[in-house]
């Protein structure tokens, strides 16, 4: 029986029957919870300063792209480092429909995650014969394949120079400002973390989870492992297209040192540090690596007043405490930021009787 | 033709540092099965060290390269130690992650220490050009065609006949049957990691002679990943023969249709062969297949 004095924490697992095991269960607790955090989440532009406004909008974006690159290599085991590079392909989609064909945004968007689904799909197609190692250069190489496109191509990408895009508008609201375009990545972020959620108790999440857990097995089960593998690519570079898209449009202008290596090794940190194969995970880690060099900037503004000639170093050690970081999480704790907070809800679902 | 034979000499005179620097990386991988994104940077460790020494302290050059060789030694000692012994049985992604995060790490301090301007290396090698025939070929690049040949005869007697060698390649296949047998899979690691460094370390030097040391010299290591994975990852015979391949191409692509697309088909052409061929051989070509059974 559950008790439905809000106040009380949830501490067991109390359910008796399939039905109510496989439902959406959710403690009266934890809906004021979600129903707090969003409201927060809505109301932050108010109480919050631009600055911390931008910072969430960077955060949300990321998010949208971590859960992505969470699809593919946290739930379905193909490991991908040419995320950098989709994220490109979404940008620079979305940005020809906006600035070259002067079409509404509110199409760009999702025409971004198609055409990026698509290409993802391609690269994906090497996925069905290679595996770990072989797959992941495969997709290094679709990286400097695209990098190269976009350069080159400079009829659609300007090449080098950079595109510079209009400022998005919907529905004849013009998303020009910081807080205007927080609204549209919230509610972006929202979508694609309950569809994301939704995803992994469908069927197509469970084949996705059974390829990453043992491909030939879940073969033998019956799952046609060609086209879930390329649905994962597909899905995956959809979320990756979308955050391209909003990224692009949000600052305005984009040009090829945008979507480097470097932010797919980036993108692959938010999903470790996150947790690989959770949902919240990707939302965790892409905040924290988000605001780590912001952190790291702001620690080394305090610290030039005492040390004139800090600054200097610590920009250069951004990028080693970066590596650093993955590579203390990898070793201290694999399953990421989503396994630490699921240790520290579950010491205190049992405290103080946690035996 | 004289166009024609010049571009595949200096392709294969650049293939043969490739050809050394993917040493390193199937070195790592034939022995622990962990491919090293970090290979880049422990190039810039040696090429930066013998730089200092060098050019700062004026030590002669063969005993600078000694004690960077010195140095890349226990610092891949030490990576082994400190990061990779944890990774042991770990997935892929775990160990791809650590190397990368280890490259993010390394580039970072190296950064801080010796800041992201050039260094050139005073004059060691001469700069007349040899010629030979109707081709010039510089100096550095035929002593790097020498060296890497050399280390690609020592590494295959190396694998076959030393103690040393067959154990690691006894690890490389069977991680539990190695140690049943009484090697030390802890002091097999070391060893790999110290001599891929060391490769590394060399690979530095010489390529630092060539375009003088900065960051972007790590990038080299990307560079050479499709040698590497053309070859075959577990194959030392096909990280040479790689290399000289991809060497040729880059220079053929580079010559005759970076004018038609207007430039960098150079860095892309191998990656294209690279995606063509594993779709053909997805173990490279000379790589080992693994049969899975369930």
């Amino acid at each position: 029986m559950r008790l439905r004095n809000p106040f009380v924490m949830e501490s067991g697992v109390f359910t008796t029957n399939y039905r109510d095991d496989m439902a959406f269960h959710f403690p009266v607790l934890a809906k004021i919870r979600v129903a707090v955090i969003l409201l927060l989440l809505f109301l932050l532009p108010f109480f919050a300063s631009t600055y911390f406004v931008s910072i969430a909008n960077l955060a949300g974006i990321a998010v949208i792209g971590a859960l992505g690159l969470n699809i593919l290599t946290g739930f379905t085991g193909q490991i991908s480092i040419g995320q950098g590079a989709f994220l490109g392909v979404g940008a620079y989609t979305a940005g020809f429909i906006t600035a070259k064909l002067g079409l509404p945004f509110w199409l760009a968007l999702p025409a971004a995650g198609f055409v990026t689904a698509l290409v993802g799909a391609v690269f994906g197609v090497p996925s069905l014969r290679l595996k770990g190692l072989y797959l992941a250069i495969a997709t290094l190489a679709a990286q400097v394949i695209i990098e190269f496109v976009i350069v080159h191509w400079e009829t659609v990408t300007n090449g080098v120079h950079g595109m510079f895009l209009p400022a998005p508008g919907i529905f004849g609201y013009a998303l020009d400002s910081d807080v205007s375009y927080y609204y549209l990545v919230l509610t972006a972020c929202i979508i694609m973390t309950v569809f994301c959620f939704n995803l992994f108790r469908s069927r197509v999440g469970r084949a996705f989870i059974a390829i990453r857990d043992r491909d030939l097995a879940a073969e033998v089960m019956g799952i046609d492992l060609f086209r879930y593998k390329i649905y994962a690519f597909a899905l995956s570079s959809f979320y990756v297209g979308i955050a391209g898209a909003l990224w692009g449009h949000y600052l305005r202008i984009i040009s090829p040192e945008h979507f480097t290596i470097g932010v797919s090794i980036q993108y692959l940190a938010m999903v470790i540090i996150g947790g690989l194969g959770s949902v919240m995970g990707s939302i965790y880690g892409a905040v924290f690596i988000t605001l780590l060099p912001i952190v790291l900037r702001e620690l080394s503004g305090l610290l030039a007043n005492y040390l004139p000639n800090i600054e200097a170093v610590i920009l250069g050690l951004k990028e080693a405490v970066f590596g650093i970081t993955i590579i203390v999480f990898l070793i201290y704790e694999p399953e990421g930021l989503a396994k630490i907070w699921q240790n520290i809800k579950d010491y205190f679902k049992l405290w103080p009787f946690s035996y | 033709m004289t166009f024609f034979l010049q571009l595949v000499v200096t392709g294969l005179v650049v293939g043969a540092v490739y050809a050394m620097v993917a040493l390193g990386f199937v070195l790592i991988y034939k022995s622990s099965d962990v491919i090293n994104f970090a290979q880049g940077e422990l190039l810039l460790v040696g090429a930066y060290t013998c730089w200092t020494l060098v050019a700062v302290y004026h030590v002669p050059f063969l005993l600078a390269m000694a004690v960077s060789i010195c140095v890349s030694l226990f610092l891949g000692i030490a990576i082994e130690r400190m990061v990779l012994r944890s990774f042991i049985n770990e997935p892929v992604i775990s160990v791809i992650m650590a190397t990368l995060g280890l490259s993010s790490a390394m580039r970072g301090i190296l950064q801080v220490i010796w800041s992201t301007d050039t260094k050139t290396f005073p004059e060691i090698f001469p700069s007349a050009p040899v010629i030979i025939g109707p081709i010039a070929v510089s100096r550095v690049y035929l002593y790097s065609l020498f060296i890497s040949l050399a280390m690609l005869v020592i590494f295959s007697l190396f694998f076959k006949y030393s103690n040393m060698g067959i154990a690691m390649r006894a690890t490389a296949d069977d991680q539990q049957a190695a140690l049943s047998m009484g090697i030390s899979v802890k002091v097999i690691f070391a060893a790999t990691w110290a001599i891929a460094a060391v490769v590394a370390g060399i690979g530095g030097i010489l390529l630092g002679n060539i375009n003088g040391v900065n960051p972007s010299l790590s990038h080299i290591g990307l560079t050479v990943l499709p040698v590497a994975i053309l070859g075959g990852l577990d194959s030392i015979p096909g990280a040479i023969l790689g290399g000289l391949f991809i060497g040729v191409l880059e220079s053929l692509s580079g010559g005759y249709l970076d004018p038609l697309l207007g430039g960098g088909v150079k860095e892309v052409a191998p990656f294209v062969v690279l995606v063509l061929i594993l779709m053909i051989r997805p173990y490279g070509l000379f790589g080992q297949e693994i049969i899975e059974r369930v």
